[in-house]
């Protein structure tokens, strides 16, 4: 099967994927909490303005409808009024979607460079010291929460060291960059100022590294144990006994198959870092998508919640993808198996 | 003891296998330490009733000390004594939520995989797939916070958001094994489909479930520390590893260890359970071809 047909199977898996997603969120934000108007307005507010607000939420059509109007709502990027800030939910996204984008950037290269860097060293010096202190930093960041992590940066990073802010996304009383993409960091590079690119960067690395951490530990983990697995292989004597320097052997040769479960594992662990994130933010108070989310699920926010939801859901299908490609290339037995 | 299983082919062999490797070994006393601590918290905490509503301004923020070895927070609560009781939550959680979600979701597998190609396969697959696509913490958070917040909802929460990924284990494992000789030949005689699933399929599937299960123990009680975190667990004056940390948070960096104590403890849990699971693993997939 060719990469364009393959492709349009996984995309079409993924629509049907999505569909039923929300199905799922539609239950969620709408059957399963009693009356999303009550629950909206609080215990306190009288039988006419909860009618209005359930005659505006569509709330009084039957379920079937009230769903088809959601997905109406959805593709038309009509997600309803969050019934927290009263704004329309798809502008609270545009708003906090941004400074979440260019935190989990960071996250995805310190994970992608720390942990595969990380792993290769430990399996360059296999059963040295070196590899002993990077497994056990495998150990430890696999186990610990991402808030855990927060903590910890904020306390040591913040307090005992203070050399990094641990809140916000700018110092107080500086001026945002003018908007291009509303990522702080590629404004002011845009624009040169480069004093403000790094206060703005220097707020993105502690949720940056509380967020990657657990992820990064669970890269390096799995690229050293690919490529130690391989070392004594045949093929791997062969190389030497030809003269080939042991580096380009790691890099090119082993690095390159051991890439394939590291980027696995780091796309399905992409679906449980937006998740992080949630929390992450919370601890930084770092005003992104996530601790909007979050936000909006504590206060039982239910437009807000489900489109936030969708969203992310959206993404991780996409991410999925996106690493299935990268697999299939990096692997021509995968793209060939297709055919059989 | 009728040994189909190959893999829990003879139980000397494995304990044996299992104690070469000492980081397993490690991980398995750290677990042990966690469930004795739980069960005998009342009468191994210095302090027992700090675990309940206890007002003791005297001795209130108090830093580590020889009488309060992780300090006490700013009710007075010492908070050793929390973190011991809190175990008790957490171990509940991880291993009810473990208990709930396995059955369900290898029989869903089973099934599912026994009809494989039909339908049945396709509808339950499809549904499995949903749940995989939305991240297991934001399900189970979106989820936990419909009820009123307990320990009960929230396992309820994580086992909702959880399961799938035990009926694709299974499923998996029942697909490929559907089609081997031993089943065509146990069908060709005669045997009804509850005898294949159970008695000839299901034995040869429990090698990676068991896997999963005692490396993800860990997972969930970690799912539940983030869960309560947040606030949906359980509720104070219980002592509950998550709202531990968030509770201690706001007194950074002065009253550190108040949140530093419980979020070790939670990291301390978690990594006895991952080395645990890890030596389950090779334990079983050594002796497995």
């Amino acid at each position: 099967m060719s990469l364009p047909s393959w492709l349009a199977k996984r995309l079409g898996e993924a629509v049907i994927v999505l569909i039923g997603l929300s199905i799922v969120l539609f239950c969620i934000t709408r059957i399963l909490p009693g009356d999303p108007a009550r629950i909206a307005l609080g215990p306190r507010v009288d039988e006419a303005a909860i009618q209005a607000l359930r005659k505006q939420m569509n709330l009084d059509k039957p379920l079937i409808t009230q769903y088809f109007l959601w997905m109406k709502g959805l593709l038309t990027g009509d997600l309803g009024i969050s019934l927290l800030s009263r704004r329309p939910v798809v502008t609270d996204i545009k708003e906090y979607f941004p400074s979440t984008l260019e935190m989990i950037i960071l996250a995805v290269i310190v994970q992608f460079v720390g942990g595969l860097g990380l792993g290769l060293l430990s399996a360059k010096y296999v059963d040295t010291w070196l590899d002993g202190i990077v497994r056990i930093f495998a150990y430890l960041g696999i186990a610990t929460p991402a808030f855990v992590w927060g903590i910890l940066l904020i306390l040591i990073f913040g307090y005992w060291l203070p050399i990094l802010p641990i809140s916000g996304r700018l110092t107080e009383g500086l001026v945002p960059p003018a908007h291009i993409t509303g990522m702080y960091t590629w404004d002011s590079l845009l624009h040169g100022q480069l004093g403000l690119f790094w206060d703005s960067l220097k707020h993105l690395i502690l949720p940056g590294f509380a967020l990657a951490m657990g992820v990064m530990a669970q890269a390096a983990r799995i690229f050293r144990s690919s490529i130690v697995d391989d070392m004594e292989a045949d093929h791997v004597y062969a190389m030497r006994a030809y003269g080939v320097p042991e580096n380009r052997i790691l890099t090119k040769y082993l690095g390159r198959l051991a890439l394939i479960p590291a980027i696995s594992v780091m796309s399905l662990d992409a679906g449980s870092q937006f998740a992080n994130a949630f929390i992450v933010e919370s601890v930084f108070n770092f005003p992104g998508l996530s601790r909007l989310g979050m936000q909006a699920i504590l206060n039982k926010d239910l437009n807000a919640m489900g489109g936030i939801l969708m969203l992310i859901g959206g993404i991780f299908v996409l991410i999925i993808i996106l690493s299935d490609v990268i697999v299939a290339y990096l692997d021509p037995r995968t793209r060939l198996q297709q055919s059989g | 003891m009728k040994t189909f299983n190959r893999a829990m082919d003879s139980t000397g062999n494995a304990i044996y296998k299992f104690s070469r490797n000492k980081v397993s070994v490690v991980g398995f006393f750290m677990v042990l330490l966690v469930v004795v601590v739980a069960i005998f918290a009342p009468v191994l905490a210095p302090y027992p009733k700090s675990a309940g509503a206890l007002i003791d301004f005297d001795n209130a923020s108090k830093a580590p000390s020889l009488t309060h070895l992780f300090g006490t927070d700013i009710e007075g609560r010492d908070i050793l004594s929390r973190v011991m009781f809190a175990f008790r939550g957490a171990l509940v959680m991880g291993l009810g939520v473990i208990a709930m979600i396995v059955p369900l979701g290898v029989l869903v597998g089973l099934f599912a995989g026994y009809y494989y190609g039909t339908f049945i396969d396709t509808i339950i697959m499809r549904v499995t797939d949903i749940f995989v696509t939305l991240p297991a913490l934001l399900l189970a958070l979106a989820v936990a916070s419909l009820g009123r917040p307990s320990l009960f909802h929230s396992m309820m929460a994580v086992a909702f958001a959880w399961w799938p990924y035990y009926a694709r284990l299974t499923y998996s494992q029942t697909s490929s094994i559907r089609n081997e000789t031993f089943i065509k030949a146990s069908e060709t005689i005669g045997a009804g489909k509850r005898h294949i699933m159970f008695a000839e399929i299901l034995p040869n599937c429990l090698a990676p479930i068991f896997t999963k299960m005692a490396l993800e123990i860990g997972w969930v009680i970690l799912m539940g520390a983030t869960l309560s975190f947040v606030g949906l667990g359980e509720q104070p004056p219980t002592a509950a590893l998550g709202t531990m940390v968030s509770d201690g948070a706001q007194y950074l960096p002065a009253q550190w260890w108040i949140s530093v104590f419980p979020a070790l403890a939670i990291a301390f849990i978690v990594l006895g359970f991952n080395l645990l699971g890890d030596g389950i693993k090779n334990m079983v997939s050594t002796e497995v071809l």
